[in-house]
């Protein structure tokens, strides 16, 4: 009896009460960022698992003896680059103009392909010298965690490549608008965990 | 061409499993030559397959995990069989085969049946409770249905060609690693589970999404059923869970297919880590499968004692509670692993801590029924039988969460028998309580009552028949997963709870009779008021079956209890019918992507699990390209017109206004 007492006089004012299903911008906003947060918790996982067999080399080289941080400098700048330019893609999008959203994106993608011939390439040369995922755990580790960024970059550019073809075609309808939001989104998160692979990976493990 | 994949992989030596998986594709052939004889394909791919209407797919969701839980009793009760005579003696199972059918047993028991049972559920009645159309994403809905489908087919498939995983249902290493496990059982877990777990992930932030951003006016968070509280706590577990297990299993992968040393005995590996990761999702994932069961008991237990739920504040801040504790008790699951006294200390009373606020439920529910008009119908029953069954397996549960007593007690039945009491008597009790509940709302007629109680009280005598004797087991120092022993005293027991098992299975058969007899005698059990339980959520406020739009107006709510408030509010009223002016509802249009994809998903799953390369990039290209297609399509909405909506409407409200009027006669 209580609950129906309390109808009307328990929230006080109707200006508080949820306003009814959020607008579809919202909607798909909001579940993307979910599914990133779900992301950075798989990243979790694999970092708390570097970080356990950080020391176990088996007698292989360390980070120390393998990472060339020159390199990977210039790898973070592409991908911080690649980022910003995202971001003028975003902007693009918002005033609907195509041919600053085509070449933001067409830069963003170079970008990204850069980052990722570098890192192919440090993967290549690792391999070479006997360092490769099966030396020991360590490297198991390594290889996984800034592979698994890795993958989602390649993801990332496969995507790009995707709304760059449906803008072309189809132009900035809401449901593409939303797309490049969610799209956006994901570039950008996958800066925030390469900040954390930088930090964690290559900073703290070639002071091993 | 074919990878590992020849013509030894099927057991044709092995007469149970060909026997079987033969008895089951004579059934599905069966199936499919009356689908397309009765030339039903049309409509099953129509209104069905390609559906995106969150009804639809939690139907489709809850089906398949009442068929996984025929083949997983199955191997229940072929367990208890071998148990009860392997006494001095092999059985009839040799001990490859034994090792299969308890690791297929908990998989397909978790994965195929709880989880699938649960997030059916969810499916078919959260946007209902909300007031809401639809789900956040309905099209990604059927995506991850259809993923889940291709892990339970995996499984499945298992039985026929290959083998599954012999290393229980999680699989430790070292003795899932390669070196020790070098059939494709392993591969066949590892896969099925990869790509089920994508499924419910995309469930998860589905669900997250509907509960937290798409509601009807006016229904505030602390306005919300509990069902939707508990189904918010759930899907916040799966997505911060999930991701975990995905991780873990792709180490291991990692491990099988390049070499990797993530849980190797040899250049570094460590097994421990797979353990703590694994148990950093396992033990979410209990309560990703009980919360939900709390939250039907909730609204079970409110309804048929025809008053709001006691304590709802007190219940959802429980529920929270839960949700944030869980992450922090991983460690109970491996007291014996050495961590020190201190670790396990403190875990232990973290775990004890948990039973607090399960314990705060359990007095809600109570103080629900107290002073209530109770109705002991078949969904109030299975919710008695919980409560009892529950507090018995909490408290086992708390007994092991004792450090000491986990040393005496690990590996035992004692164990078996606690975590089959929190689940069956949970989980299990809790999901036929919600399908009896709803099923009227479903399919617009209720289930045959009296088979129903009999499935009710012979699923709860056999539970007690067949699992406290594993107690008593586990006491005399029985350890799980044994394929035969020579200790005369355990074998009564065992004799025992293979009785216990029949009587389950008597359940069963029950529950297959409930649905074919009600299917038959649907005209007398017709629900045409669309509220058959005197009900207190927005569900009850549509027609059973709801039309694909739920609601012709979404309902704008201002309290608790939003449908007991409407039913008031028109008894008060009465005679005062609006006329409201319908409008045309757009409704999200079916799509094949979700099957589509799954169908890739199941080449590239089964191609990688015999190193098919070439049939792997098939799959992943076709998967792919699937996306593209979907993306590029134009139109992803049908419009019903509105003088459609407005049939559909005025029928429903005429047939409640004459059903109130006749009461009100009475």
């Amino acid at each position: 009896m209580s609950t129906i007492a309390l109808t009307d006089t328990h929230h006080g004012s109707a200006g508080r009460d949820w306003g009814g299903p959020a607008p579809k911008r919202i909607v798909t906003g909001y579940g993307f960022w979910i599914f990133i947060l779900s992301d950075m918790i798989m990243f979790s996982a694999f970092f708390a698992t570097y970080a356990v067999l950080l020391g176990q080399t088996a007698g292989g080289p360390s980070g120390h003896d393998l990472f060339n941080l020159r390199n990977v400098a210039i790898e973070t700048a592409f991908l911080l680059a690649s980022s910003f330019t995202c971001g003028m893609a975003s902007i693009a999008a918002d005033f609907r103009n195509k041919v600053w959203f085509q070449s933001a994106m067409a830069v963003t993608c170079a970008f990204g392909l850069a980052f990722l011939t570098i890192e192919g390439r440090e993967f290549a040369d690792l391999v070479a010298r006997g360092a490769g995922p099966t030396r020991s755990a360590f490297s198991s580790a390594f290889f996984t965690l800034v592979g698994c960024h890795g993958l989602h970059v390649s993801a990332g550019i496969l995507w790009l490549l995707t709304m760059m073809a449906q803008v072309f075609t189809k132009g900035f309808r809401p449901d593409i608008q939303r797309r490049i939001l969610c799209f956006a989104l994901f570039w950008h998160a996958l800066d925030i965990i390469w900040i954390a692979v930088f930090t964690v990976v290559y900073l703290l493990g070639s002071a091993q | 061409m074919l990878g590992k994949l020849t013509w030894d992989a099927i057991p044709f030596d092995q007469p149970i499993p060909m026997i079987a998986s033969g008895v089951v594709a004579l059934g599905i052939l069966a199936m499919l030559g009356w689908v397309v004889i009765r030339g039903h394909l049309p409509y099953l791919w129509r209104e069905w397959i390609t559906s995106v209407d969150h009804k639809r797919i939690g139907v489709m969701y809850t089906l398949l995990a009442m068929v996984m839980l025929l083949r997983g009793f199955a191997d229940a009760l072929m367990m208890r069989m071998q148990q009860s005579i392997a006494f001095h003696s092999q059985g009839f199972l040799p001990p490859e085969h034994y090792d299969q059918i308890f690791s297929a047993h908990g998989t397909i028991m978790i994965f195929f049946v709880a989880m699938p049972f649960m997030i059916g559920l969810m499916n078919f009645v959260v946007p209902l409770q909300l007031g809401v159309r639809d789900v956040a994403f309905p099209t990604l809905n059927s995506v991850g249905f259809w993923l889940t489908a291709t892990g339970a087919l995996l499984v499945n498939i298992s039985l026929v060609i290959g083998e599954f995983a012999r290393n229980g249902w999680l699989p430790y290493p070292p003795l899932s690693e390669l070196a020790y496990s070098p059939g494709v059982g392993v591969d066949y877990y590892l896969w099925s589970l990869e790509i089920s777990g994508v499924g419910t992930l995309v469930a998860g932030i589905n669900l997250v999404t509907t509960v937290l951003k798409v509601r009807t006016k006016g229904m505030n968070y602390l306005r919300m059923p509990m069902f939707c509280w508990t189904t918010l706590a759930t899907n916040l577990l799966i997505v911060a869970a999930f991701p975990i297990l995905t991780a873990t299993l792709a180490m291991l992968l990692l491990d099988r297919y390049l070499g990797f040393h993530f849980f190797t005995n040899e250049a570094g590996g460590n097994v421990m880590m797979f353990v703590n990761l694994i148990w950093a999702w396992g033990h979410p994932e209990v309560y990703i499968l009980v919360l939900p069961a709390f939250g039907i008991f909730s609204e079970v237990i409110s309804t048929f004692s025809g008053k709001p739920l006691f304590g709802y504040r007190s219940m959802v801040a429980a529920t929270m509670a839960i949700c944030i504790l869980s992450f922090m008790v991983w460690l109970h699951h491996f007291f014996t692993m050495g961590a020190g006294a201190d670790v396990n200390a403190i875990f232990g009373i973290a775990t004890m801590i948990i039973a607090v606020p399960t314990g705060v439920k359990v007095f809600n529910w109570l103080f629900t029924m107290y002073g209530g008009r109770v109705q002991f119908q078949t969904p109030l029953l299975w919710s008695l039988g919980f409560m009892v069954t529950f507090i018995i397996g909490g408290m086992t549960g708390v007994l092991m969460a004792v450090p000491p007593v986990a040393f005496v007690l690990h590996n035992s039945l004692f164990l078996v028998a606690h975590f089959h009491n929190v689940i069956i008597g949970g989980v299990l009790f809790g999901a036929f309580a919600g399908y009896t509940y709803w099923f009227p709302k479903a399919f617009g007629f209720k289930l045959h009552e009296g088979l129903g109680r009999a499935a009710f009280w012979c699923w709860l005598i056999g539970f007690y028949v067949a699992f406290m004797p594993l107690y008593v087991l586990g006491l005399l120092g029985m350890t799980r997963r044994m394929q035969h022993y020579d200790v005369a005293q355990w074998h009564p027991w065992l004799i025992v709870a293979a009785s216990g098992a029949t009587l389950i299975m008597c359940g069963i058969a029950f529950q297959i009779a409930q649905l074919a007899v009600s299917i038959r005698q649907r005209a007398q059990l017709r629900d045409e008021t669309g509220d058959p339980w005197d009900g207190r959520s927005l569900e009850w406020a549509t027609t059973s079956p709801p039309p694909a739009f739920n609601f012709a107006f979404l309902p704008e709510v201002s309290g608790e209890d939003a449908f007991w408030q409407f039913k008031k509010r028109a008894a008060e009223q009465s005679g005062s019918e609006e006329k409201p002016e319908y409008r045309a509802i757009e409704i999200p249009r079916n799509s094949p992507t979700g099957f589509v994809c799954a169908f890739f998903a199941t080449v590239m799953g089964f191609a990688l699990i015999w190193h098919i390369w070439w049939m792997v990039a098939v799959g992943a290209i076709g998967a792919f390209v699937t996306f593209v297609v979907f993306a590029w399509r134009d139109h992803d909405e049908d419009t019903i017109p509105a003088d459609e909506v407005a049939r559909i409407d005025r029928r429903h409200r005429a047939q409640r206004h004459a059903i109130l009027s006749r009461e009100a006669a009475e």
